[in-house]
């Protein structure tokens, strides 16, 4: 930086390296979509040029500025979307179907009344169709909360694109709420702006109950307030024309509106529910085709919105399945070849295993249920001693009681597979919800040294091959390897590459040939710390696994030499482990002003918001780690690209802000703790646990921050 | 001797185990205790049935009794504290072919391992199940255990224990689909070995409540017993154990018992004053949860494959 003060005019300006730039900041309400400010590269070191060339920019940024801000107040019929990636993309197509890039959709309703089913299927028929998809459940933790509370709405959001969708986006585009209160509830977390269209059922008007009628008006005026565009539609009604119950069955007939509105596949889309009734019999899935069909029609009929969303991931993948990621996870088991899988049921954890004992039996596999955590992992680390490397699935709580057989798995050198979907912590927590919070737990939650592999999931697809690659991992450097996925990634749907499964990805026959007598049971590597495992039934191979500090003949051994080595050795298998591994890749270019460092399920909308980020001009990368024991090698060196690094994740962290915080006291996120003493790099973090996942917008939010201090900064050094 | 049968016919064997085939590290059990006689019991049980060393797996948790597997030359698994039963259950769960045993004691299993000893005995999966029940945590220097009767001191009740000892037998008799439940003494041979055998010949979960002396810390507890012979009441039935009228003299409390009948069990074992030795009950029909567990374990890799691509197929588009 020139250290020489411009005197005069330097309205929208700013020098970056010598060269002048042109910035505009963006009003409030659209930072969402647009980020902190629109800015240019003017190209000219020279201040006279760029006081010239910056109004043509200036002007440009202020039509973009104009046209969102249309697109956003009122006019949402006529234009409903706006795309973060290119809001021109918005247009209407002919016959008032308005062809959009993508659309955020939300079902909200009472515990029990099918949002989550309605938006599963819609997700689930998109993906089929060929487009992007991603959806995020909004569950309730009681099974029955009580009606209209707002702590009590369940519901789904459906994110809808003509490309890849890797996250939830930011506020929804449209809304069908099953009551107002439920709504409130979205509302209180930020879920919708000015325009968005909210479906609303119009029964509580006439409900005996005053207070009822009374909370409907006053929330329908409130809504009105708030610049949100409500429809009151009688769904109850129309459901009773067929129904007698409508709680059970209303989901199908909103369904059938969606399906109408977004131009959605009605073969797929009855496909799906045959499925979903298909243990019920089929007069139950004749009612709910009729219900389908009964709302396709209606809002036909009733309702002017139609939206073409073209399905352009189709032509991305070659041949794709559309999943979840617990799916994913329960389909990778089948896919490495692993024979059992051991659990206790957990939240969010199960429902990998609900998918398991449907279709584990395709691949001879057995799904145990155990008696408890421990006797899960016991189960499991069992089954893999005898040559059967095994898998258990688990959430935090279930990691945190299946630690000393961890520990043991470590000690002993037990392969073993061990999948943790996590969710909100300590303790019970937030069990329906996302958080990032078993790092630390899963490196060092063992009494002593207990070095193992941890890897986490980024994507859907990860949730699959991390499986595969886990067993070999753990074979290979004879370890547990933990698995980390999320909340997030375990509900949420996606059309992914179909996996091409191959022979090599599945384990090996049982070995049981005979064992060379002269060879210790932890007959150690020296260099690599690596040894083979006999095998029960392995002739000549017989020793005792002990949990106890042994030598390499799996002696007990409590003398300070025998100890020192073991340590040494089963630390050594991740040195070796990370000498085989190259340095992770940077999103965006390698050197900048701020890395963005994540890992789990948080890519999505980390690279949502970068990208947009540098469609602006600012220089932001991102890094996203999947390797987190050992660590990915050659970080410091990425880091010292950049002016500042830090990690945006989703576990607690010290807001700097807080009372009686500061630099020296503040407790950080668990990612940014890790780097900062693995690289010695001052790195910074911004962390929440909001009990969802992060937004793009959120995090542009972030970025903006974090380069103005950057900026403030540098030229305060000037 | 070697390959002769009993109607002088040979069978030649490629190979034949003797006791040292079985025999491990020295083992380092105090002298005088209990534990000596069960592990020579084992020893011979695994002799006289020639099961193959590689094909057997000894499991243990943690505590004197679990040191068991150290002192046989099998494989074998020394654990955790209470989770011998998991870790035996998923060995057998894939592995149905090998031969499990199980060394625990009454801190492991009646205590710390309480969920699992109840879940297995109902799993019944095919092990040999060998509670060292000594009344006392002996490895952690004398505190109380689960079966500590309330007269004798400990270093966590100088008193004596609070509450009465527990029953494991009526416990283990409670639990649905158990299959073999038995008790013996470690200080007679005989009667040792055979309950022992028939256990081992058992399919199912075979569990054996052995009385343990340990003479450093409760040395009263056996001494008790072993003085007051009309304490301990000897089964006897066709269906049980055969034993010499020798060794049924020693002793003199005895009754006849059809280890069929549950109910009859669970009476004896309710009886405080007086210990039931032999077979209590025995039902070879309960279903094995290995014989489920297994399934699949024959399939070829093309059959998977084939498996794997339907699943995905589910979720095609």
């Amino acid at each position: 930086m020139s250290n020489q003060r411009i005197s005069g005019d330097t309205k929208y300006l700013f020098k970056r390296d010598r060269t002048w730039w042109v910035k505009l900041s963006v009003p409030r309400p659209l930072r969402g979509v647009l980020g902190y400010d629109l800015r240019r590269s003017l190209h000219t070191q020279d201040i006279e040029a760029a006081r010239r060339a910056r109004w043509e920019a200036i002007e440009e940024f202020r039509a973009k500025i104009e046209k969102l801000r249309a697109e956003q107040s009122g006019e949402v019929a006529e234009a409903p979307a706006a795309t973060v990636s290119d809001p021109d993309r918005t247009r209407p197509a002919k016959d008032g179907i308005r062809r959009v890039d993508q659309h955020i959709v939300e079902i909200v309703s009472d515990s029990g009344e099918g949002a989550q089913k309605c938006g599963q299927i819609l997700g689930l028929v998109s993906g089929k169709m060929g487009n992007g998809v991603w959806t995020v459940e909004i569950i309730p933790a009681e099974i029955q909360p009580p009606a209209r509370e707002r702590q009590g709405a369940s519901g789904i959001r459906v994110r809808m694109g003509s490309k890849k969708i890797t996250n939830m986006g930011n506020e929804a585009d449209m809304v069908v709420a099953f009551n107002e209160q439920v709504l409130y509830s979205r509302i209180d977390n930020g879920a919708y702006r000015k325009g968005t269209i909210v479906l609303l059922e119009s029964m509580w008007a006439e409900d005996p109950d005053e207070r009822i009628r009374k909370q409907y008006q006053e929330a329908l005026a409130d809504f009105h307030a708030q610049g949100l565009i409500v429809h009151e539609l009688p769904i109850q009604k129309e459901c009773l024309k067929l129904v007698n119950d409508p709680r059970r069955g209303k989901n199908m007939f909103v369904l059938g509106m969606l399906c109408r509105i977004y131009h959605r596949d009605t073969d797929k889309a009855k496909i799906e529910i045959a499925k979903t009734f298909k243990k019920k019999g089929d007069k139950v899935i004749k009612i709910n085709h009729d219900l389908f069909d009964a709302g396709y029609a209606f809002a036909r009929d009733n309702l002017d919105y139609e939206f073409e969303i073209p399905a352009a991931e189709k032509d991305r993948l070659k041949s794709a399945v559309v999943i979840n990621g617990n799916t994913a996870a329960g389909l990778g088991v089948m896919a490495a070849g692993i024979e059992l899988v051991s659990m206790y049921p957990i939240t969010p954890a199960t429902s990998a295993s609900h998918y398991l004992a449907e279709d584990f039996h395709l691949t001879g596999g057995f799904v145990h249920q155990a008696e408890d955590e421990i006797a899960a992992i016991g189960f499991a680390i069992g089954a893999s001693y005898a040559g059967k490397t095994a898998c258990t699935i688990t959430s935090g709580p279930g990691m945190a009681l299946k630690t000393e057989m961890i520990g043991l798995a470590v000690m002993a050198e037990i392969p073993l597979v061990i999948i943790d979907v996590q969710r909100g912590s300590p303790s019970t927590g937030l069990p329906t919800k996302v958080e990032q919070g078993d790092l630390l737990a899963s490196l060092y939650g063992a009494p002593g040294d207990s070095p193992k592999i941890v890897i986490a999931a980024a994507t859907i697809s990860e949730c699959f091959h991390f499986v595969v690659m886990a067993r070999k991992l753990a074979e290979s450097f004879r370890t547990p390897v933990i698995l980390l996925t999320d909340a997030n990634l375990a509900t949420g749907v996606q059309p992914i590459e179909r996996p091409d499964v191959s022979e090599e990805w599945f384990a090996a026959p049982l070995d049981q040939s005979a064992w060379d007598e002269n060879v210790a049971p932890y007959d150690w590597d020296e260099a690599t710390g690596l040894s083979d495992r006999p095998i029960p039934g392995m002739r000549g191979g017989e020793y005792i696994l002990t949990g106890l500090a042994h030598n390499r003949h799996s002696k007990i051994a409590y003398d300070s030499a025998s100890n020192q080595e073991g340590m040494n050795m089963r630390s050594r298998k991740l040195t070796t482990l990370a000498a085989t591994m190259k340095p992770p890749e940077v999103h965006g270019d390698p050197t900048g002003d701020l890395l963005i460092v994540g890992w789990g399920s948080t890519l999505g909308a980390i690279e949502e918001a970068v990208d947009l980020a540098r469609l602006q001009g600012k220089k932001v990368s991102t890094l996203h780690l999947r390797f987190l024991s050992p660590l990915e090698p050659g970080l410091k060196k990425i880091f010292s690209g950049f002016k500042k690094v830090m990690t945006i994740e989703i576990n607690y962290s010290d807001d700097p802000d807080a009372p009686m915080i500061n630099k020296e006291n503040r407790r950080i996120s668990q990612l940014a703790l890790m780097l900062r003493a693995h690289t010695l790099i001052d790195i910074d973090c911004w962390s929440k646990v909001p009990g969802h996942p992060l937004q793009p917008g959120a995090i542009g939010r972030v970025i903006d921050a974090r380069l103005a201090e950057i900026e403030g900064a540098s030229s305060c050094s000037a | 001797m070697f390959g002769l049968k009993g109607d002088w016919s040979l069978e030649v064997k490629d190979r034949y185990f003797t006791l040292q085939d079985y025999c491990g590290a020295e083992p380092r059990w105090c002298t005088g205790c209990g534990d000596h006689g069960i592990l020579a019991a084992v020893h011979r049980v695994c002799r006289d049935s020639q099961i193959r060393p590689e094909k057997t797996v000894a499991v243990s948790g943690i505590g004197c009794s679990s040191r068991l597997p150290h002192y046989m030359n099998t494989y074998g698994f020394h654990g955790l504290h209470g989770r011998a039963l998991p870790v035996a259950c998923g060995i057998k769960s894939r592995r149905p072919d090998l031969d499990v045993w199980v060394a625990t004691g009454d801190g492991d299993c009646f205590s710390i391992g309480a969920a699992h000893w109840i879940h297995a005995m109902r799993y019944n999966m095919d092990l040999t199940l060998l509670v060292f029940d000594n009344g006392i945590y002996g490895l952690t220097k004398k505190q109380t255990s689960p079966t500590t009767p309330m007269d004798v001191p400990t270093n966590t009740h100088p008193s004596g224990a609070l509450l009465p000892p527990l029953n494991p037998l009526t416990v283990t008799l409670g639990v649905t689909n158990i299959s073999f439940v038995a008790q013996i003494v470690d200080w007679n041979a005989v009667l040792r070995h055979e309950v022992i055998k028939k256990a081992h010949e058992h399919k199912g979960t075979s569990f054996v409540r052995i009385i343990q002396r340990c003479p450093v810390y409760v040395e009263a507890i056996g001494k008790r017993l072993q003085n007051e012979p009309a304490r301990l009441k000897l089964l006897t039935h066709e269906k049980g154990i055969q034993l010499d009228d020798g060794v049924k003299n020693m002793f003199p409390n005895r009754a006849e018992h059809d280890p069929s009948d549950l109910a009859a069990a669970r009476a004896l074992a309710q009886d405080e004053e007086v210990l039931p030795l032999g077979i209590l009950y025995h039902n070879p029909d309960a279903p094995r949860y290995e014989t489920m567990s297994s399934v699949g374990l024959e399939m070829s890799v093309d059959e998977k494959l084939a498996g794997m691509n339907e699943a995905l197929d589910h979720f095609a588009i």
